[in-house]
This record gives C-alpha cells, sequence and structure tokens, in this order.
C-alpha cells in the first residue's frame, strides 16, 4: 500500500477524477439543458381527452402534454380529487397546455391518470398559433370569408385552402409590421427630431419666425406622408380582416378565430418524421429571429439575442485598449516598486468585486453623474426627458468594461512578459524608440494573450446579469439598438439580453407553466451565443499564435 | 599555437596613435556599475575603420558589457551606471541629449541568438527603413535586395520574400538579423557572439560575410572563440575581470602577446 503510494498512482486517479467529475458535471448540463430546451420545438401531438370530474360528470380537453411526473396518492387525494381505484401508492399526473386562453381561466391544466376516461390523437386536430392570447387548440370547421363560408372540413382541397389564406393573412402581417416598424417608425423618429429641433432653437433663442415655418413645412410633409401610410396600414388591415377561420373547441362549440391574428395552422398529429423534423427547425428559426409576444411568454427572443452579442462587442471594443494600455503602462513604463506591486495587487482584486458593486457604481457615475452631464451639456433640449441620462447599452457596456478590465490587464501583462528580451533589443538596436517597439513588435506579439484575456472578459460580460439590471436592460425593448435612423447606433437605447430574459420569462412571467420550455430554450441559447463568440475569438487567437510563434529556440 | 589567417595581416596600424582619418570610435577611461558591482574598469581604446576589432576573454570578463556600451543598450539596464567617454566622430555618445535612437541608427548590432521578428523575410529587413519613414516601395525593393545580398542570403531566399523569418535555419536567420542592420547603413556593426548559436557551416558562412562586410562598415565583434578572432579579426582587445589587458593587432597579439595573462589565455591555461 505505501509503495502505492509512492508511485504516485494514487495522485494520478485523483487529478484525473477531478477532471473527470467537471467534465460530467459541464456535459450533463449543456446536455439536460439542450435537450429540454430543443424538445420544446419538437412537434407533441394534440390529445383529445375525456376525463372525469369530481361530480362524476365529463369534460374534454384538447392540448399538448407538456409534462408528466409521479406524485404520491395522498397527495392528490388531499388537493380533493377522487379516485375509484387507489392500488399503488404513486400515479401518474399530466400537466397539459389547453391554449385557448380567452375561454379558461389557465391555458394549463393538471389531469391524473386514473381520471382519463378516452384519450385519442385526432388526425385533424390544429394548433393555431396567433398573435394574442396564445395558441387556439381545435378542430377547423370551415373557412370564412366576410361572414361566408368558402371551404368546410372534409373538402378535397380544405388543407389546401387553409394553408393559401393563412398564408396570405401571415404576409399581411408582415407588412402592416414592416409599415409600422419601417416607415412609420422613421417619420415619427424624424417628427420628434423636429420637436427636439424645436426647442433647440427656442434655448438658443434662434426661433426665428422662417425657422418656424420651416419646421412646419417639414413637419407637414411628414405628416402628409404619415397619413398616406397610414392608409396603407388601413387598408393592409382591411384585408386582413377579411377571412375567419371556424374551429370546434374543446367544449364541442365552434368559434371564430378571426385570420388576421393567425401566425400559423400546424396539424402535428398528421405529421411524418421529415414533416415534423421540418417543423422543429422552422421553430427554431422562428424562435431566434421573431420578437416575443405577449409579455415575453410566446414568440422569439430576436432582441434579446441582438442586445446580447451587441452589447458584448461594445463592452470588448472598450475594454480591449483600455486593458492593453494599462497593461502596456505597468508592465512597460511603471516603475518596478511598491507602488506598481500594490495597483497591480488592485487590479486583481478589482476582479473578487462582486458584480451588483459594479451596477450601483456604475448607475450612480455613468447613468447619472456623465449622462446626467452628456445631457445637460449636448441635449439640453430634450430635458426633463433624459437622453444618456438614463440606462442604456452604453453604460451597460461600460459598465462590464470596468468588470471585466481586471482579466484583460492581467493576461495581456502575461503576454507582454513572455516575449523574449531579444526582440526589444532587436527593435532597439535598429533606432526604434521604446514606443516604437511596444507598438510594432511588443504588442503584435503579445496579441494572442490579449485574447485570451478578451475571451475571458466575453465569457464573463455574456453571462452577467445583475448589473445590467441597474443600467440598460429592460424585459422589453420597443426598438433595437440598431436600426436605420440617423445615427443608426443608438447607444442611449435600452436593451434587451438573455440572461435577463430567462430570469425575467422564469421567475416574473404571469404563466409560469408556459414558459418553463422557453427558460430551458433560452438558457441553451445564451449558452450557444456565449460559445459562439468564444470560439469566435478563439479561432482568432489560434491564428495569431500562428502568425507570432515566438522564438522557442 | 593559433594561427593567423592571411586577412588579418594587412597593414598594421598603430592602435595607441590612431589619426581622426583611421579611429571610427575611441573608448575613453570607461567604466561601468552594475549597482555596487564594477563591471568595467577604466578601459580606454580606439577602434579603427573599416577594420574587423575582437573582444576576447573569459565568461563574465565583461567583453559583451564594453559592446553593449557602444550603442548604449545598457541603459536597458535600470541599476547600471556609465563613468567615462565613448567618442563617436568626436562627440561622447553618453552627453546629455544624444538622440539614442539616431545613436543606434549609427550603431547596428546582431546578438548571439538570432532574433528576426515575427513578419516575413521582406518586413524583417525593411523594418529599420519603415522606422525612417520610408514608404516608397522602390526604395524598400532595392534596400531589400541591396542587404541581403551584402549579408549573402539573397540567393537563398528570392523566392520567398514574403514567408516567415521563422521558416529560416538558424544560420539564415542570423544572416537575415546582418542584413536588417546593414539595410539601415549603420558606421559601426557591434557583433555579439554571433555565431555562438550555430552550427560550424553557418559559422564558416558567417566569417566569410564578416570579412565581407569590413569593406563597408567597421565591425567589433564579440567572441569566446579564439580561433574566430583569430581567422576574422585585425585587431583584438583581451579583456579580463572588467580590465582591458592587451588590445593590439591581432597577430602580433596572437603571436607575441606583451602579457603574460593574454599567454595564459591564449595557450588555453585558464578561461
Amino acid at each position: 500500500m505505501k509503495q502505492w503510494f509512492r508511485t504516485g498512482k494514487p495522485w494520478i486517479w485523483l487529478t484525473a477524477g477531478a477532471v473527470t467529475v467537471s467534465l460530467v458535471a459541464v456535459i450533463g448540463l449543456v446536455l439536460m439543458i439542450g435537450w429540454r430546451g430543443l424538445s420544446f420545438f419538437w412537434p407533441t401531438a394534440i390529445h383529445q381527452m375525456t376525463v372525469e370530474t369530481t361530480s362524476g360528470e365529463t369534460r374534454t380537453l384538447i392540448g399538448e402534454i407538456y409534462d408528466s411526473e409521479e406524485v404520491p396518492i395522498d397527495r392528490v387525494r388531499q388537493s380533493g380529487v377522487e379516485l375509484a381505484n387507489d392500488e399503488g401508492e404513486l400515479i401518474t399526473r399530466y400537466l397539459m397546455k389547453i391554449g385557448n386562453r380567452e375561454y379558461v381561466p389557465l391555458d394549463f391544466t393538471w389531469v391524473v391518470e386514473p381520471t382519463i376516461v378516452d384519450d385519442q390523437i385526432p388526425a385533424d386536430m390544429a394548433i393555431i398559433e396567433r398573435t394574442k392570447d396564445g395558441n387556439f387548440y381545435g378542430r377547423i370547421v370551415a373557412i370564412e370569408q366576410q361572414g361566408e363560408t368558402v371551404a368546410t372540413h372534409g373538402d378535397e382541397n380544405f388543407r389546401d385552402v387553409l394553408f393559401e389564406r393563412v398564408e396570405r393573412a401571415v404576409e399581411l402581417h408582415k407588412q402592416g409590421q414592416q409599415l409600422q416598424e419601417g416607415e412609420i417608425g422613421r417619420i415619427n423618429f424624424q417628427l420628434s427630431e423636429l420637436t427636439l429641433e424645436e426647442r433647440r432653437l427656442k434655448l438658443e433663442g434662434k426661433l426665428t419666425e422662417s425657422a418656424i415655418a420651416e419646421l412646419d413645412a417639414e413637419r407637414q410633409r411628414l405628416q402628409a406622408e404619415y397619413q398616406d401610410l397610414e392608409k396603407t396600414l388601413f387598408s393592409i388591415r382591411d384585408s386582413a380582416y377579411r377571412d375567419a377561420l371556424m374551429v370546434e373547441d374543446f367544449r364541442g362549440e365552434i368559434v371564430a378565430v378571426p385570420m388576421y391574428r393567425v401566425l400559423d395552422v400546424n396539424f402535428p398529429n398528421d405529421m411524418h418524421l421529415l414533416a415534423k423534423i421540418g417543423h422543429f427547425f422552422q421553430q427554431i428559426g422562428k424562435f431566434v429571429s421573431e420578437p416575443p409576444r405577449e409579455a415575453n411568454t410566446e414568440g422569439g427572443v430576436f432582441p434579446a439575442i441582438f442586445g446580447t452579442v451587441f452589447m458584448v462587442l461594445l463592452m470588448s471594443v472598450i475594454v480591449t485598449p483600455f486593458g492593453v494600455v494599462a497593461a502596456v503602462y505597468l508592465h512597460e513604463y511603471a516603475g518596478k516598486n511598491p507602488v506598481t506591486k500594490l495597483i497591480r495587487i488592485a487590479v486583481i482584486n478589482l476582479a473578487g468585486v462582486p458584480s451588483i458593486v459594479y451596477g450601483v457604481f456604475g448607475l450612480g457615475f455613468f447613468v447619472y453623474m456623465v449622462g446626467g452631464s452628456i445631457d445637460q451639456i449636448f441635449y439640453p433640449e430634450a430635458l426633463p426627458n433624459p437622453t444618456f441620462g438614463t440606462p442604456g447599452v452604453l453604460w451597460s457596456a461600460i459598465t462590464l468594461a470596468i468588470l471585466t478590465l481586471p482579466v484583460v490587464i492581467v493576461s495581456t501583462e502575461e503576454g507582454l512578459a513572455r516575449i523574449p528580451s531579444t526582440l526589444r533589443e532587436g527593435s532597439l538596436a535598429l533606432g526604434a524608440t521604446k514606443w516604437e517597439t511596444i507598438w510594432r513588435i511588443i504588442v503584435p506579439m503579445a496579441s494572442p494573450a490579449i485574447m485570451t484575456g478578451l475571451i475571458l472578459a466575453v465569457a464573463r460580460a455574456a453571462g452577467e446579469v445583475a448589473p445590467l439590471m441597474l443600467v440598460g436592460v429592460v424585459k422589453s425593448a420597443p426598438m433595437l439598438p440598431v436600426d436605420g435612423n440617423f445615427p443608426y447606433f443608438h447607444l442611449d437605447r435600452k436593451f434587451m439580453h438573455l440572461g435577463f430574459h430567462i430570469y425575467d420569462v422564469g421567475f416574473q412571467s404571469p404563466n409560469v407553466e408556459a414558459s418553463r420550455p422557453l427558460v430551458y430554450a433560452t438558457s441553451f441559447l445564451l449558452i450557444t451565443v456565449i460559445v459562439g463568440l468564444n470560439l469566435t475569438a478563439i479561432g482568432v487567437r489560434n491564428h495569431l499564435r500562428e502568425k507570432y510563434r515566438a522564438l522557442e529556440q | 599555437m593559433i594561427s593567423v589567417s592571411s586577412n588579418s595581416a594587412s597593414e598594421k596600424l598603430d592602435l595607441a596613435n590612431l589619426t581622426d582619418e583611421q579611429r571610427a570610435l575611441e573608448i575613453k577611461n570607461l567604466s561601468l556599475y552594475y549597482g555596487q558591482d564594477r563591471a568595467l574598469h577604466d578601459i580606454s581604446m580606439s577602434v579603427p575603420k573599416h577594420g574587423v576589432t575582437a573582444f576576447i576573454g573569459p565568461s563574465g570578463c565583461g567583453k559583451s558589457t564594453l559592446l553593449r556600451c557602444i550603442n548604449r543598450m545598457n541603459d536597458l539596464v535600470e541599476t547600471c551606471k556609465v563613468q567615462g567617454d565613448i567618442l563617436l566622430h568626436g562627440k561622447n555618445i553618453y552627453d546629455k541629449g544624444v538622440d539614442v535612437a539616431a545613436l543606434r541608427r549609427r550603431i547596428g548590432m546582431v546578438f548571439q541568438r538570432p532574433n528576426p521578428f515575427p513578419k516575413s523575410v521582406y518586413e524583417n529587413v525593411v523594418y529599420g527603413l519603415r522606422l525612417q519613414g520610408i514608404k516608397d516601395r522602390r526604395v524598400l525593393d532595392e534596400a531589400v535586395e541591396r542587404s541581403l545580398r551584402g549579408a549573402a542570403l539573397w540567393d537563398e531566399v528570392k523566392d520567398r520574400l514574403n514567408a516567415s523569418a521563422f521558416s529560416l535555419s538558424g544560420g539564415q536567420q542570423q544572416r537575415l538579423v546582418i542584413a536588417r542592420s546593414i539595410a539601415i547603413e549603420p558606421e559601426i556593426l557591434l557583433l555579439d557572439e554571433p555565431t555562438s548559436a550555430l552550427d560550424p557551416i553557418s559559422t564558416l558562412t558567417i566569417e566569410e560575410l564578416i570579412t565581407d562586410l569590413k569593406q563597408k562598415y567597421t565591425v567589433v565583434i564579440v567572441t569566446h572563440n579564439m580561433q574566430q578572432a583569430a581567422r576574422v579579426s585585425d585587431q583584438t582587445a583581451f579583456l579580463y575581470m572588467g580590465q582591458l589587458i592587451e588590445y593590439a593587432n591581432t597577430d602580433t597579439l596572437f603571436t607575441t602577446p606583451m602579457e603574460k595573462r593574454t599567454e595564459d589565455y591564449i595557450t588555453g591555461r585558464y578561461g
């Protein structure tokens, strides 16, 4: 035994074991989140169940089975459910998403297995995605056009007519939205700019008659343009109102679902494997490319992805020069004395400060002090409405840049220390000054180390939520920080963030059950985004490493 | 005994009484301290133009330190302090207000290990010229060819000027570094044990190159290899424990050394 210890084998086992545990933990986590998140997009069957209620009557439920769990029979009984046969201790209960929000108090319901009298998966069950009130489940019996039936269930080409009309409705919906967000958004933006311009002129005392006339003319022109666009919008809407779907719902009643609200109609019970795979990827595509709807419980997360990536890139652009310059000073210029040592220790310790502290600092210093001052100086016409004196994407990026600064400084310094002194001397001997040597030789050679620092910084910043809640993240941002209106980058705007989105959907949502799969999907997406950003940075670093391979002689 | 090649047996100079015409550099009462330790003791000597001057001596005798004084490389060492003068064209290079970068353009240096920059062969050669702000592609191209020919490297690399300098062999890298130094046309070229990291064949190539270089430049070379000093140099200075023991024409020093310590060293009794 003693001999075995002396061979060092236990040590190898210990270290290998530690690596294994970490690997299993990481892979397990990613697999779990990935599985739960991705299975959300897989089309599931729509069940039509007949369920016995406590009073002995039966009712019908139509919906998807979201989740199932084994629960002790006692707990079910305590919650007031009568069970006929109570053999065994555990029974299965299902969480069903029954949708149809306007007709039921909650669009989720639990069903205890023994109460199910009948369970079918009818092929003609449709799931209708809508812009409002969530999904609608039911059997589409007819399509109406301005109150007149144009096709009924059982017609040969019923589905063709259905899909054709759904496509038309979706297309009109898209047109309307594009008009609203694009042209009408631009006009609104320009109108508010005009108001600001007028106030600016007034403040500067330059609001002359001619200026007023000019502004008014411009305003009129825009308003006329707006009227035109509004007319187009209304005509689009009117034609969208044309159709309606007549759907038999879970109560057996036939209700009208107006077509202008329909985003998609699917028959998951009638899909073969290939169609399901297609649907799966289509749903993922929608999730990553569409904005959220209905208080983030439906729709996609595109603004959050965009916000996260944009903020992280902005942060990288800010943190890299600062970190590199600071590291160059510390390593190349600062004297080797206790003060430098102290600064270095302070920098390293900065990495250990809780992130919420940075959030508070960012809010107090950047948002209120710096932003407030900027508003006073550059945007007095907008006051008392703040422009930069309110949380926004710029302040978030700067706050996170400070948060990640130590990482960049430390790894850059390590990179600088690794560069052989012979290269410095070689450059100096050719008549380069110290500055020229640093700029032309040292910093390029340290660039892989700088990238390492940046990778760590990005990994930390992309996952950080707490400080952002104070300095710029919101639950729902009406506009992206980048759009087609001059000056294109609106750094004063608030933004959405995947990390905050997870928190918001998972814990602040009115409908927690509905959002759970969304939380997994969003988490998986956040991990994917971080991994993607990191892989990009690692790719760049490897390229640089190859280029600046140090002298290894 | 060490044989002295014919190339060093050219006209003999009176090293103690060089005219200003003949002199490239004059070192006067030079002392150097690393903190409290005195590394060089009161060294005085004159380096003649268009010749190869070798510094020899055992490890730690201060020969590299002396060489690095000539282009003020020792400025990089924080604790280092220099007393005495080094005169270049009658002006002390340690005077206040001397532009060190400009000085180093006039006095080039090649180090013990090849230290090409992580750039292409071409960019390595033009580095010094780019520092001077030269951007004209034709001037640069011409300088590259001239320097690489001057360093006897042109034929080997002319087809891969854009390849990384690291792809060259050690000997080629060292010649590239020499080419880089002569691209900015210095007056004096300092070589700090330029062949100590190289194989015998590369060493031979570099030695032949040094003989060619002295046509245009004044070369000062530090070497721990006495045979090398004998082969390539015209004058040799023997340093021991930070002191200049003997400085003479190479064949004189190797055949009839004045000092006992010199004789002991060149006959291998110590060092």
